[in-house]
């Protein structure tokens, strides 16, 4: 399942190294994860669920839906999605909920750390917010679970839209090197690989772990860059290994160089799914058709004109019906629906053997909600978010956020909100940074005056404090 | 839509099906269904099932369901963190 040629992408794939599948020794490349490594070598079905031992595979594949548990060196439910794999790790299918570990081998240390800002999450907004405060000599610690820094835009191999300030033109692989290269240049601390899952407000820590190793963190300070996770929509089938997210099969094709299927079909025609469709098409996988429920395609034109001009339809009023396979999907089965959205008789069948979902993206809104943030549900931001000053703090004092986890928007918006959430804190650190802070403000405001941003900004409106 | 098919909460095996039938004994909000079918208390603490369960109870009764109360840890955590070892 091998990506080997892409037009864009150059995977650097040099030493090997041996881990063990159910027993059984399994090729993997040292910088990939145990579910990556897992797919490259064609096994899709992680664990069987608790009641009803239905087989279940990978999902979102950025550490957050929990779909790929398994055992690993003795441990339950460890999410191999973000585990790196390692020289003799063993990997063992879960049954149900998993067997505590027998033995204490695994304790380690614990540690504390006090930084004046703790950044949550390394996607365009945490690097921008950790950067802008680093650059003034304020002390932060970057927390991010993946393995790798700069969340979404790592995946992202098109060119983004927008101004020239905000990197447009620019592919978001390039936009996160160019981030993580800064970030490294000012020697912010920041830490891969961790978890952070507790805020406890009584005694303001926040509880992360690495490995075995429990972190508490003491911060004065705390941007939420939390970013978001794909949603699911009800379907027969809708749990079958290779039923995933559209963006689990980027981190899968763009990331790792491993093919998501031969033939695919994808569920959504925003711009997500439009993109995504797109970007599977250069790594030769054969996109088999795109299917959106509402009348019209959602995302913009010249996306959907390049599927065209692969020849890949875009059925609209259309949506899936059932996931069909055995291990693993084999077909889809696609119903029309009418103008209220209920199925109609027509049904149609095609053999694909991944289904990918583009049906919109949720808020990571959790450790928001657990610190006592005010919330609001609001669909045109996704779904839960926090009520918010202009400048971006939330209803406790101190605690800030930047990008999707308060509302889902673009990657360049993203970097501004998340200079403008630490602007805000090195104004409240006696800094004068009033001048930067109108210009940015100013600059927002115009990357949410286009059309598209309309819903947005009534959104918006609906969770902004006065 | 054949809901005993449809699973709704992956990591209790809650299906549509189910969803409905407790929604009809009474248990017709989310903190109810969590208490009765382990709904979104699994690994993953709601973070797939909790918005479809949202849509499935404003399709049942009208109202969408707010408020929902998210409680430590919020993903599975490795026991062993929790065990209490020497400081180095």
């Amino acid at each position: 399942m091998e990506i080997f040629e892409h037009p864009i992408l150059r995977f650097e794939r040099k030493s090997k190294i041996t881990f063990f599948f159910e027993g059984n020794p399994v090729e993997a490349y040292p910088q990939e994860t145990v579910a990556m490594a897992l797919y490259r070598n064609g096994i899709n079905v992680f664990s069987y669920s608790p009641k009803l031992h239905r087989p279940r595979g990978l999902f979102c594949a950025i550490g957050k839906c929990s779909s790929c548990l398994m055992e690993v060196n003795g441990i339950p439910n460890v999410r191999t999605c973000i585990l790196n794999v390692q020289e003799g790790m063993k990997v063992k299918r879960q049954n149900g909920l998993g067997d505590l570990p027998k033995t204490s081998e695994f304790l380690k240390s614990e540690k504390e750390y006090s930084p004046t800002v703790l950044v949550i999450g390394s996607g365009p907004a945490g690097l921008m917010a950790s950067i802008t405060l680093k650059e003034k000599g304020v002390d932060v610690l970057l927390i991010e679970q993946n393995p790798n820094l700069g969340g979404q835009l790592i995946k992202q191999t098109h060119k983004f839209f927008g101004s020239q300030k905000e990197k447009a033109g620019t592919r978001g692989i390039e936009i996160a090197n160019e981030l993580v290269k800064e970030l490294n240049s000012l020697d912010v601390n920041y830490f891969t690989n961790t978890t952070l899952f507790s805020f406890y407000p009584r005694e303001n820590v926040f509880l992360a772990f690495k490995d075995n190793e429990l972190l508490k963190i003491f911060p004065k300070f705390v941007v939420f860059a939390t970013g978001a996770s794909e949603k699911m929509i009800p379907f027969e089938g809708n749990d079958l290994p290779n039923v995933m997210g559209a963006g689990a099969a980027q981190t899968l094709v763009n990331v790792y160089g491993i093919k998501v299927g031969t033939n695919v079909l994808m569920v959504g025609a925003g711009n997500v799914g439009l993109i995504v469709s797109y970007q599977l098409l250069q790594a030769g996988i054969n996109v088999k058709a795109v299917v959106e429920a509402s009348d019209k395609i959602g995302g913009y034109f010249v996306h959907a004109a390049k599927l065209t001009r692969f020849g890949v339809p875009i059925y609209t009023r259309t949506t899936i019906k059932k996931a069909v396979g055995v291990d693993k999907v084999e077909k889809a089965i696609l119903v029309e629906l009418d103008e209220n959205f209920n199925e109609t008789s027509k049904e149609f069948e095609i053999d694909v053997d991944a289904i990918l979902l583009s049906v919109g993206l949720q808020p990571s809104y959790q450790l928001l909600a657990q610190a006592g943030c005010e919330m609001k549900y609001i669909p045109s931001l996704g779904g839960y978010v926090p009520l918010r000053s202009k400048e971006l703090e939330t209803s406790v004092k101190n605690f800030y956020i930047a990008g999707d986890v308060g509302g889902i928007e673009e990657a360049s918006t993203a970097m501004l909100e998340g200079k403008l959430a630490s602007l805000s804190i090195l104004k409240k650190l006696g800094f004068d940074v009033e001048k930067e802070k109108e210009a940015l403000e100013l600059d927002l405001a115009k990357l949410r005056s286009t059309p598209f941003s309309k819903k947005i900004l009534q959104g918006l409106k609906e969770v902004a404090y006065e | 839509m054949d809901k005993k098919n449809v699973i709704i909460c992956r990591c209790e095996d809650v299906t549509y099906e189910e969803i409905v039938r407790a929604f009809n004994e009474g248990y017709k909000d989310i903190e109810s269904l969590r208490r009765y079918l382990k709904i979104g208390t699994g690994p993953c603490q709601g973070k797939t099932c909790i918005p479809l369960l949202q849509r499935i109870l404003y399709e049942l009764s009208g109202n969408f369901p707010q408020n929902i109360t998210i409680r430590p840890p919020e993903t599975p955590v490795p026991f062993g963190i929790f065990v209490n070892v020497p400081k180095k």
